[in-house]
C-alpha cells in the first residue's frame, strides 16, 4: 500500500528527553505509520518516552 | 573509585566522584531481606526469626535513615551524561531482577515445605510481599529506560508482584497526569491511605488498559493478543503462580493472595506519599502546567535511597523521567519529607498522625503559603479542611 509521504524528512524533538518523531519513519510502537504527519498527531499527544512534554512543546528540525 | 571529569570554558575542569558507587550494591541486598528470616529459622529452628525481615524494613530502615542522615552527594548537571554512560550502574538494575525471582521462589518453597504457625506464615508472607513491592521499584527504574533489554526486564520483574500493567500506567499515565485531580496515583489532601488505595489500585489498572487499548487500536492489532504489553507480563505471572499452586498445593493460594496484595500495597504507599496534596495549576486551554520540582515530595536520606535506586529524589525524576538513578539530583527548597519512605509508610498507615504531620507541612510550602486553591484536596474533606484552616470558598 502506498502511504502519502511528507514533502521533506521533518523531525520533531522532545525538549525534555530528546525523543524524536520523524515523519518519514512514523513510530511503529505507538501505531503511527511511516509518513504520518506530526500535525496529524492527536492534540493530546504527549512524548511517548517521558510523557511530561506535550505536542506543542516539541521543537521542529529539518533533517540535515 | 571512578572520577568523572569535563573541561569547560567558564568553570574550568569539573569533576565528580560518586562516593556511593559501591554502596549501590545494597540495592541487590534489599530484595534478599526475607531470606534473613528463613536462614535464621533454618539455623535455630525458631520461627521468631520470621519476624526479622519486617523489623529490618520498618524498624531498621527508619533508624538507619535517622542515623546516616541526608546525602551530600550530588552530581553536577554537566557530568550527568557521563554518569548515564557508565554501565556498572545499569548492571545492578539488571541483576536485581533474578534476585527478586530467587527470593520469591525460595520463600514459596519454604512455605510450601514447612508447616509454619499461622503467625510465622503471615509474617514471612507479608515480608515477601513488601520485598516484592520493591520489585515494582526495580521495574520502575527499568521501565523508564528506552532500550529493549530494559523494557523487557521491567515486564519480567513486574510479573513477580503480579503488577504487569504498572510500567504503562506509570510512564504514560501517572507522569502525564501527576499532581492533578485526574491522577488516581496522586493522593489528595484529607484523603487517608485507605481511601486512596480504593481509588488508586482500580484506577491504575483502568488507565493502563485504556492506554494500551488505544495504542493497539492505532496499530490495528487485537487487544487480546501477544502484542498487548500488559498481558505479556501477566502471562509470566500466571505461569509462575499457577506453577506454584500445582507444585505445593492449596497452601499457595493464601500465600499468593497475601503476597500480591502487600506488593501492591507498597506501591500504593509510595504513590500516597510522593505527591500528597500537591497540585499543578490549570492553564487557560484546560491543560495543566508542566510538572515542576515542587510537585513531588522528596526524601534525601542516604540509606533508603540506596535501597530504592534514588526513588526518593522524586522531583528530579519527574522533571527528567528517563534519567538513570545514579544521576538523579537533589535541589534546595524542594518539598521534603521528614523521614525516608520506610518511616513515612508507617506514618501513612496511621492517618491521624499523617494528617497532623503533613497537612501543615503541605500548606507551609513556599508556592502554596496556605492558599487552599493551590492544593489538591479530597472533595469529601473540603468543607472540613476549609473550616480548620480558616479560608473562604475558593
Amino acid at each position: 500500500m502506498v502511504k502519502p509521504m511528507p514533502d521533506a524528512n521533518r523531525r520533531y524533538q522532545c525538549p525534555g528527553c530528546g525523543y524524536t518523531y520523524d515523519e518519514l519513519l512514523g513510530d511503529d510502537h505507538e501505531g503511527y505509520p511511516p509518513g504520518f504527519l506530526f500535525a496529524d498527531l492527536p492534540d493530546d499527544f504527549v512524548c511517548p518516552d517521558c510523557a511530561v512534554r506535550y505536542k506543542e512543546d516539541f521543537n521542529f528540525a529539518l533533517t540535515p | 573509585m571512578t572520577t568523572y571529569r569535563i573541561d569547560t570554558v567558564d568553570q574550568g575542569t569539573v569533576t565528580y566522584t560518586d562516593q556511593k558507587r559501591w554502596w549501590w550494591l545494597l540495592s541487590l541486598v534489599n530484595p534478599l531481606i526475607p531470606l534473613f528470616g528463613i536462614v535464621g529459622h533454618w539455623l535455630t529452628g525458631s520461627e521468631l526469626w520470621l519476624l526479622v525481615p519486617l523489623g529490618m524494613m520498618f524498624i531498621m530502615g527508619p533508624a538507619f535513615d535517622w542515623l546516616f542522615g541526608e546525602d551530600e552527594n550530588n552530581p553536577p548537571e554537566i557530568l550527568v551524561p557521563q554518569l548515564e554512560q557508565d554501565t556498572y550502574y545499569r548492571w545492578l538494575t539488571y541483576l536485581t531482577v533474578p534476585v527478586h525471582y530467587i527470593t520469591f521462589l525460595a520463600v514459596a518453597i519454604w512455605v510450601g515445605t514447612h508447616s509454619l504457625t499461622w503467625w510465622g506464615f503471615i509474617a514471612l508472607t507479608v515480608a515477601l510481599g513488601f520485598a516484592d513491592g520493591f520489585a515494582i521499584n526495580t521495574g520502575h527504574e527499568l521501565g523508564h529506560k528506552r532500550t529493549k533489554i530494559e523494557t523487557w526486564l521491567a515486564k519480567i520483574v513486574l510479573a513477580v508482584p503480579a503488577y504487569g500493567h504498572f510500567w504503562i500506567e506509570h510512564n504514560r499515565g501517572h507522569h502525564r497526569d501527576v499532581a492533578t485531580p485526574d491522577d488516581p496515583a496522586s493522593a489528595r489532601m484529607g484523603e487517608s491511605i485507605y481511601q486512596f488505595a480504593r481509588r488508586e489500585i482500580p484506577g491504575a489498572f483502568h488507565r493502563a488498559w485504556m492506554l494500551e487499548h488505544e495504542r493497539l487500536c492505532r496499530k490495528g492489532v487485537p487487544v487480546w493478543s501477544i502484542h498487548n504489553e500488559v498481558l505479556q507480563s501477566y502471562m509470566i505471572t500466571v505461569i509462575l503462580q499457577v506453577g506454584l499452586i500445582a507444585t505445593f498445593g492449596w497452601i499457595m493460594l493464601p500465600f499468593l493472595i497475601i503476597h500480591n496484595f502487600f506488593s501492591w500495597w507498597v506501591l500504593t504507599s509510595a504513590n500516597y506519599i510522593e505527591h500528597y496534596g500537591l497540585l499543578r495549576a490549570q492553564q487557560a486551554d484546560g491543560k495543566y502546567e508542566r510538572c515542576q520540582p515542587h510537585h513531588s515530595w522528596n526524601a534525601n536520606h542516604k540509606y533508603s535511597n540506596l535501597l530504592l535506586f534514588h526513588l526518593q529524589r522524586h522531583s528530579d525524576h519527574h522533571a527528567n523521567p528517563t534519567r538513570r538513578y545514579q544521576s538523579l539530583r537533589d535541589f534546595p527548597d524542594l518539598p521534603s519529607l521528614p523521614s525516608g519512605y520506610y518511616g513515612m509508610y508507617v506514618v501513612a498507615y496511621l492517618p491521624a498522625l499523617w494528617f497532623k504531620l503533613m497537612d501543615s507541612r503541605l500548606l507551609a510550602l513556599p508556592h502554596i503559603k496556605g492558599d487552599l486553591r493551590k492544593v489538591n484536596i479530597n472533595p469529601d474533606s473540603l468543607a472540613a479542611i476549609q473550616a480548620k484552616y480558616g479560608q473562604a470558598d475558593a
